[in-house]
């Protein structure tokens, strides 16, 4: 089985933000950085994949999304739980893409590997988008199956059966191999990297590829390729500020249920 | 006539989602200068008679491709149909809810159609040329972007649902009702949902619901959620977790609220025995009006809280559920 997951490193999600001045984007100095959590799934059901059917290899794939951010951190994080190599798609071409323009890039190193399954998280947790692993099966012309919490790999039929969350209930997808899922939470417990797995990272093949060896051409990449551009970023609306109720629980209660019925008028 | 606004509504079992209703009123607001026309398209085995509630909610034309084929959601069907109708009409958006269906098929058709995609969008407003202003939340809620379109056609768009309002039903009129002829000849090798395992039950969905109460860890045991359930009972709510009750193994994952669990917007959310931490507030922030119950001052909970108690909730649930009983009683 060949494997390839698709991780982006991304600020780890208890970092406080500040927005540039130009007031387009999150100031990353001094953000501490980590493998996106739903990505963190991703190789870890892979793992476990190569293990039960005893042979294959993993291949961690990561885009840098910009010039301040270090993926080789990430990339060798999934080194060391247990990935064999990994490639960094690293060109000032490729950064600030929106979910297309880095669908474009990834699909196309891609095309130069060979797979059977690749696998992504179900978001990231910085443009919260969902969007680009979707995007990348649809450009490779290969079937999907995103927000996989449960996954069956028949290896030697080729196919896959996934279990997808919807609303109020579980649709159980079968799709043949090639494929592409993205993992949600509950697919599986992410290993922590050992000290021998970290040792061992350190060896591992570590590719950095370039727009010429990825394919694309630089104006369908990155922030040239986009089909979206930032405005601005901004702090969410202040919410109008609480009220705590005062007295003993009786009374309070009592304030509680006139408030919600007479004030927001929602019971 | 400007491109028209192209919604697709989702329906499961001939009955309309309303995050669909939402988004034909967010197109009519939409299409006010220059007017366009908003074309609700509906797909599905066997669609029903939902021209009369579209047309009261907005829509000023429907279409509808029902076929046998279509039982079950197929992301490679609903996007062959979707770019069909897109390349013969030229919408300047593509609206639908951002659902675990929208969520799925606005990227790919995107992808397919070239175009830009805004996911889980909670403000919308069109320029004269029919380029879209988005706002979506980014970082789990805590900022949130404005994004424009390059091209002012084809913007797909999911809308967070209970953000938009639908519109108040207008008087019944007719619209015209297209049945589109599909073939699926040409599709490529696809992922085929097999069955659809219902959740056991009629737990109401947290991503739709008005009202959501929620426990955490403050609960102690998971035999005590059973005052979240009571709570909730009275009130007509959903029922939503931490992930620390849902980590403990007391609920199951499809009850986490936040970073790694669901996003929502009610009306409402009482929030018992939860700290507030950061990857919690991702999924809630937006609800209208938060309740915190907690007896530490200190918790994160309370700086979103619209109201909050400071108590033990062993003795502030009882007492609510019984009060909120008593002011429904008949
Ligand atoms: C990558 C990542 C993703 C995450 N995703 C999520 C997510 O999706 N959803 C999520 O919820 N968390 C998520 N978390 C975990 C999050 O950081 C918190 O650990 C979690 O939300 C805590 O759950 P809790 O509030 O139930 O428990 P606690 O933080 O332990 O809070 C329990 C609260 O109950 C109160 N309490 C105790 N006894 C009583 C009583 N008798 N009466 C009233 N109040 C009482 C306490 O004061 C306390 O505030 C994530 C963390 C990480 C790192
Ligand atoms: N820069 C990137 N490099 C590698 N994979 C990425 C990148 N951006 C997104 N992905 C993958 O696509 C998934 C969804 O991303 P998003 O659409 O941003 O939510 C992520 O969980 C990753 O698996």
């Amino acid at each position: 089985m060949k494997l390839i997951v698709c991780i982006k490193q991304v600020p780890a999600t208890e970092s406080k933000l500040t927005i540039k001045e130009d007031g387009m984007d999150i100031d990353r100095s001094g953000l501490s950085f980590v493998v996106n959590p739903y990505d963190e799934f991703a190789v870890e059901e892979a793992l476990r994949i190569k293990e039960r059917v005893g042979s294959g290899d993993v291949t961690v794939l990561s885009l840098r999304p910009h010039p301040a951010q270090k993926p080789e951190e990430a990339l060798r994080t999934c080194l060391a739980m247990g990935a064999d190599k990994a490639i960094l798609l690293s060109d000032p071409a490729f950064e600030e893409g929106d979910s297309f323009s880095t669908a474009l890039a990834l699909a196309a190193a891609l095309r130069r590997l060979s797979f059977d399954l690749v696998l992504c998280g179900k978001q990231t947790v910085d443009d919260d988008g969902g969007a680009v692993g979707i995007q990348v099966a649809e450009l490779l012309g290969i079937p999907h199956v995103a927000v996989v919490n449960k996954l069956d790999v028949d290896a030697q039929a080729r196919r896959i059966v996934a279990h997808r969350q919807i609303e109020g209930g579980i649709e159980v997808v079968e799709a043949p191999l090639p494929a592409l899922i993205t993992c949600q939470k509950g697919l599986n417990e992410p290993r922590y990297p050992s000290l021998p797995g970290i040792m061992k990272a350190k060896q591992k093949p570590l590719e950095i590829w370039n727009w010429a060896m990825v394919g694309v051409e630089p104006e369908t990449a990155g922030a040239a390729g986009a089909k979206l551009k930032v405005v601005r970023v901004e702090p969410p609306p202040a919410r109008p500020a609480g009220r705590m109720i005062p007295g003993d629980a009786a009374a309070a209660v009592k304030e509680l249920v006139r408030l919600l019925h007479e004030e927001a008028k929602i019971i | 006539m400007a491109n028209p606004i192209l919604v697709f509504c989702e329906q499961r079992d001939g009955r309309l989602k309303k995050v669909g209703l939402e988004a034909v009123g967010e197109a009519c607001r939409l299409s006010k200068e220059p007017a366009r026309e908003v074309i609700a398209i509906v797909i599905g085995a066997s669609v029903g008679s939902l021209a009369e509630e579209l047309a009261a909610r907005g829509a000023s034309r429907m279409l509808i491709a029902e076929d046998p084929a279509l039982t079950y959601y197929s992301a490679e069907l609903y996007t062959a149909i979707l770019t069909d109708v897109a390349i013969r009409i030229r919408p300047a958006a593509i609206l639908m809810g951002a659902t675990a269906m929208g969520k799925d098929l606005a990227p790919k058709l995107a992808a397919r159609l070239t175009s830009a995609l805004i996911q889980d969008c909670v403000a919308l407003k069109m320029e004269t040329d029919g380029s879209l202003l988005a706002t979506r939340p980014i970082y789990g809620g805590k900022l949130r972007a404005v994004i424009q379109a390059t091209n002012p056609l084809m913007q797909i768009v999911t809308l967070r649902p209970n953000v938009f309002s639908p519109l108040e039903p207008q008087p019944a009129r007719d619209i015209p009702v297209e049945r589109l002829t599909v073939s699926f000849d040409a599709v490529r090798p696809i992922a085929r949902v097999r069955e659809i395992q219902k959740t056991a039950g009629d737990k109401k969905e947290l991503t739709e619901a008005a009202i959501i109460v929620t426990g955490g860890r403050g609960l102690k045991v998971p035999e005590n959620f059973k005052l979240i359930e009571e709570l909730a009972a009275a009130l007509g709510a959903a029922v939503g977790a931490s992930r620390a009750v849902v980590d403990a193994g007391w609920k199951p994952h499809s009850y986490q609220i936040g970073l790694t669990g669901k996003t929502v917007s009610p009306q409402l959310y009482i929030a018992c025995g939860i700290s507030g931490a950061v990857q919690h507030q991702a999924g809630m922030s937006s609800a209208r009006t938060i309740v915190a119950i907690n007896n530490n001052p200190n918790a994160p909970i309370f700086k979103l809280a619209t109201y909050g108690i400071v108590g033990d909730l062993f003795e502030v649930i009882p007492l609510l559920t019984e009060a909120v009983k008593k002011l429904r009683a008949p």
